[in-house]
């Protein structure tokens, strides 16, 4: 007996599930796979950056290192716990979704978004140190040109760039379009996810999600982590590189 | 329903592991792993780092991110982004690798 | 007895995707795939007829070994322009966006993608990226070639760059999200039974499209981003003056634009697999060979890019594995071209025009390849490069290749697309035209390239002229070829034959509903017990009598 399933299963439909989808359970899947597709072409775009970061640190790498040094390693790394702390109440908001505690759900949401604007904030806070340094590389910002004030021997001025052996200016300068254009795009990303997340914060109050139906939080979780990821990467890459060589 | 709920639990273990791998990488580097074999050289610190934050990213993947509990259409997906990264890198250092390699002489 | 009167097909309807709503608003905010793939449909020719007259003003440029017509800046502008509409405005979107949008969810069963929002967003964006880049040509044009070569791109061109870039950047992402829900229909939306290996190949070629326009596509995106970044900012990315390396560009520019010629011609080799197999009414040779060809197409082509670095900086070494790769990539193809030309071996051919579409095809996109190992050796290429022998050689792809792959599937699929026939003896006779017209314009090339002609100048020395005389004939040949099906196509929106839901007589699952199809696509969800390419009796290749049938038969 041949039965056509849709026939059958529209009856008691959940309200969320679209008209050209069988079931809830295609629907989810049909998201968590979309979501991973996306991703896929996440890693390709920043691997394009990452790229242009290794070739350029093999090339100079004493110049990568001065550059490096100069970034404040303190606001870099309290940034990757905000950030590794907002990818678990991220998680959790994922958990409590598919168990139905809903009460937990939204505060986990809310701090999730909290901690991402932390993120973001701080994160300004080092633009705002870097512009004051002069170290905004190229004509980027209209009067104020690449041109930090170099440290000379004993000079311990924190705001001078302090370059290391066969280090120059020129390829300090590499270094820090990178670095704005890496750090650039993840906060951009940051700030697509924050918007991501005050969406689902305004429908988890409307109570629209529930263990059947908690896609969209599943989906923009792994947004979220996957920029978490990218962090990850760059904290070590960008603000450590060069460390070892300061004593 | 074939989905896997994660418990609370676990998520609390790998925000702890994460945390601990971040103060590891900023101890590590400030220590200098360059060592000297013979005539060679081996500066470590970066296949450190970056031996860090992929164990991270790992711990990501699989617990936050459901991978572990995931069908094998995701893993194929998550292993296919990483082996396009690897074409794109590998060739483009074959590339520049192999430069100084030949000269002609001009 | 009631169950069978739930089964009842109800009576033969006129309800179908076109009429079902009317008015710009239900075009303009619709979900339906097929709506959508006629929006696109619109959008690609606008574009196409844009970019074939700028080919009309290079070859009456090149009419005469003289620059009398254009000036070198102006020549510089007209074939840049020529090439990015082409390729990112028509080629890229052609059949992917068209012919795929509209059968990829019918030829599998499904209602519709399964991103529905996603892909109208896709439209958007390809038209706002297309609003920008006719903005950017409007407001002075563009000369660095399609390739956007630094450092003569980021420094030392006084056009429009950035504004382009930024339009073709815009447009990536829609031919990303393409990409992406393909790839999550075809994984999660096959109807009960449609398993992988009973996939018509048409699918397979789009799954594997889709996986190059999502690994790719994002990797030009970025260099595009830097490119203007570096125009801008003058920060020295690409700039050798402050220690930036140009050739890293090239690197990641074609680590994309060479995949993307697999995106324009995968999909018509999904076409001509199955007008090849349709209307020769017998099961492809080596199906299992064709459909995992199009995968290895789609991998080994992301290995192959260094190609077109052979005269630059690169190293020799990495010269020699890029050239034994690109020799690799022959492999999958000709895997493709022997099993359509068995296919044929002592099969009933019909010389419908979609037919006839495909033969040429196979004849073209074997000079295309063939000329392309000339191209794969190291040594050759170092003479042929830059010269008219390229420019042949991937208009035999991406012409002969692509276009007439599209152009055979518009009419393939025309009956099923507008529910009317187009004119047969037109559509013979404009096959033939734009064949003679193709081959016309493109092998003198082939001689004036091999014998020295560098592409890519207004003038040139007058030994060459025999070569260009005859290749702006075949293109005015071609030209007025191209306008023949789109005169016809339109007029028969409304005056051809009505088309029955099967006119071909074929077992795929797009046939098996009516013409044009409702807005859900099949009555019934379809249950698929048939194997690809099986043919049947007419009256057993219908699913709603096959439903009939089985229940009086219970």
């Amino acid at each position: 007996m041949i039965e056509s399933p849709a026939a059958t299963e529209h009856i008691q439909a959940h309200p969320a599930l679209q008209h050209h989808f069988e079931n809830m359970e295609q629907q989810r899947e049909a998201g968590t796979l979309g979501m991973w597709v996306f991703l896929v072409t996440e890693i390709m775009f920043f691997g394009g950056m990452f790229l242009a970061y290794t070739l350029y640190r093999s090339k100079f790498p004493a110049d990568f290192a001065s550059a490096s040094n100069h970034l404040d390693i303190t606001l870099g790394a309290v940034n990757t716990g905000v950030l590794i702390l907002s990818s678990f109440t991220m998680a959790t908001a994922v958990w409590s979704t598919q168990v139905g505690k809903r009460q937990t759900q939204i505060l986990c949401l809310v701090l999730t978004l909290l901690l991402g604007l932390t993120f973001l904030g701080i994160k300004a806070v080092e633009y705002y140190d870097k512009y004051e340094d002069a170290l905004v590389p190229g004509q980027l910002i209209p009067g104020r040109p690449f041109g930090p004030e170099v440290a000379q021997e004993g000079d311990h001025d924190r705001h001078k760039l302090h370059l290391l052996p066969g280090a120059t200016v020129e390829h300090v300068q590499m270094f820090y379009w990178i670095y704005f254009a890496m750090t650039g795009m993840h906060a951009l990303h940051m700030v697509i996810g924050a918007g991501l997340i005050t969406f689902l914060i305004i429908f988890s109050v409307k109570g629209r999600y529930d263990p059947e139906y908690h896609s969209p939080v599943e989906v923009i979780g792994l947004y979220w982590h996957f920029v978490d990821i990218i962090w990850i990467f760059l904290f070590p890459l960008l603000y450590l590189l060069g460390r070892h060589f300061e004593h | 329903m074939s989905e896997h709920i994660v418990p609370v639990k676990v998520y609390i273990t790998i925000f702890l592991v994460l945390l601990a791998g971040t103060l590891l990488t900023v101890l590590a580097a400030f220590h200098d792993f360059t060592y000297h074999l013979g005539s060679r050289t081996f500066a470590l610190n970066t296949p450190i780092a970056l031996a860090i934050a992929v164990t991270k990213a790992t711990f990501v993947v699989l617990y936050f991110m459901h991978v572990r509990y995931s069908t094998r259409l995701v893993w194929v997906i998550v292993t296919s982004a990483l082996f396009w990264l690897v074409i794109l890198f590998a060739l483009t250092f074959a590339d520049y690798w192999t430069r100084g390699w030949f000269s002609i002489g001009w | 007895m009631r169950a069978i009167e739930a089964f009842e097909p109800p009576p033969p309807s006129k309800v179908n995707y076109i009429n079902a709503q009317y008015g710009l608003k239900s075009w303009l905010l619709t979900k339906d795939h097929k709506r959508i793939a006629l929006l696109y449909l619109g959008s690609i020719t606008f574009f196409f007829f844009i970019g074939g007259l700028y080919a009309l003003m290079i070859r009456l440029e090149l009419l005469t070994p003289q620059g009398d017509l254009l000036q070198s800046t102006t020549y510089n502008k007209v074939f840049t322009q020529h090439g990015i509409i082409m390729i990112f405005f028509f080629l890229i979107p052609s059949i992917p966006a068209t012919l795929g949008n509209f059968l990829v969810p019918m030829m599998i069963g499904a209602k519709d993608l399964a991103f529905p929002r996603v892909n109208l967003l896709s439209w958007y964006i390809y038209m706002l990226g297309g609003v920008i880049t006719i903005y950017a040509l409007l407001a002075g044009g563009v000369d660095t070639g399609w390739t956007f070569y630094t450092p003569f791109s980021t420094t030392f061109s006084n056009s429009y760059v950035v504004a382009t870039g930024l339009g073709i950047f815009v447009n990536g992402f829609s031919s990303i999200l393409t990409g992406l829900n393909f790839i999550v229909t075809i994984h999660t939306m096959r109807a009960p039974g449609m398993t992988w290996f009973r996939l018509p190949l048409f699918i397979w070629s789009h799954y594997a499209t889709s996986l190059i326009m999502i690994l790719g596509t994002p990797v030009v995106a970025i260099t595009i981003l830097l490119l203007a970044f570096e125009r801008v900012a003058r920060v020295g990315i690409f700039d050798p003056a402050l220690g930036g390396d140009p050739i890293l560009f090239q690197h990641l520019f074609w680590f994309y634009s060479h995949p993307a010629v697999y995106i324009m011609v995968l999909p018509s080799m999904g076409v001509v697999s199955e007008l090849i197999a349709n209307f020769s009414r017998k099961n492809i040779f080596g199906y299992k060979f064709v459909a995992f060809s199009s995968l290895a197409i789609a991998v080994f082509g992301f290995l192959v890019w260094g190609h077109h670095l052979f005269v630059t900086s690169q190293s020799v070494y990495a010269g020699m594995i890029f050239s034994f790769l690109s020799f690799a990539v022959a492999i999958p193809s000709a895997i493709k071209v022997f099993n359509w030309t068995a296919t044929l071996f002592k099969s009933s051919i019909s010389y419908d025009t979609p037919m006839l579409y495909a033969l040429g095809f196979i004849g073209l996109f074997t000079i295309g390849g063939m000329t392309g190992l000339f191209l794969a050796s190291l040594a050759t290429d170092v003479h042929l490069s830059d010269t008219y022998f390229v420019v042949a050689h991937f208009h035999y792809i991406m012409v002969g290749g692509a276009l007439m792959g599209y152009l055979g599937g518009l009419h393939y699929w025309w009956p099923k697309i507008s529910g009317r026939m187009y004119p047969e003896g037109w559509g013979r006779f404009a096959a033939l035209v734009i064949f003679v017209g193709f081959n016309l314009t493109f092998l003198p090339q082939f001689v004036a390239g091999y014998l020295g002609m560098p592409r890519r100048y207004h003038a040139y020395p007058p030994e060459f002229q025999v070569f260009n005389v005859l290749s702006t004939a075949g293109a005015s040949i071609l030209g007025f070829g191209m306008l023949i099906p789109a005169i016809y196509l339109v007029w028969s929106m409304r005056y051809g034959k009505h088309a029955e839901a099967n006119p071909w007589h074929l077992p795929g699952l797009e046939w098996r509903t009516q013409s044009p199809p409702p807005t859900e696509n099949f009555e019934h969800t379809p249950i698929v017990d048939w194997e690809a390419y099986e043919f049947a009796p007419p009256e057993e290749m219908e699913v709603v009598g096959r439903f009939r049938r089985e229940l009086e038969t219970a």
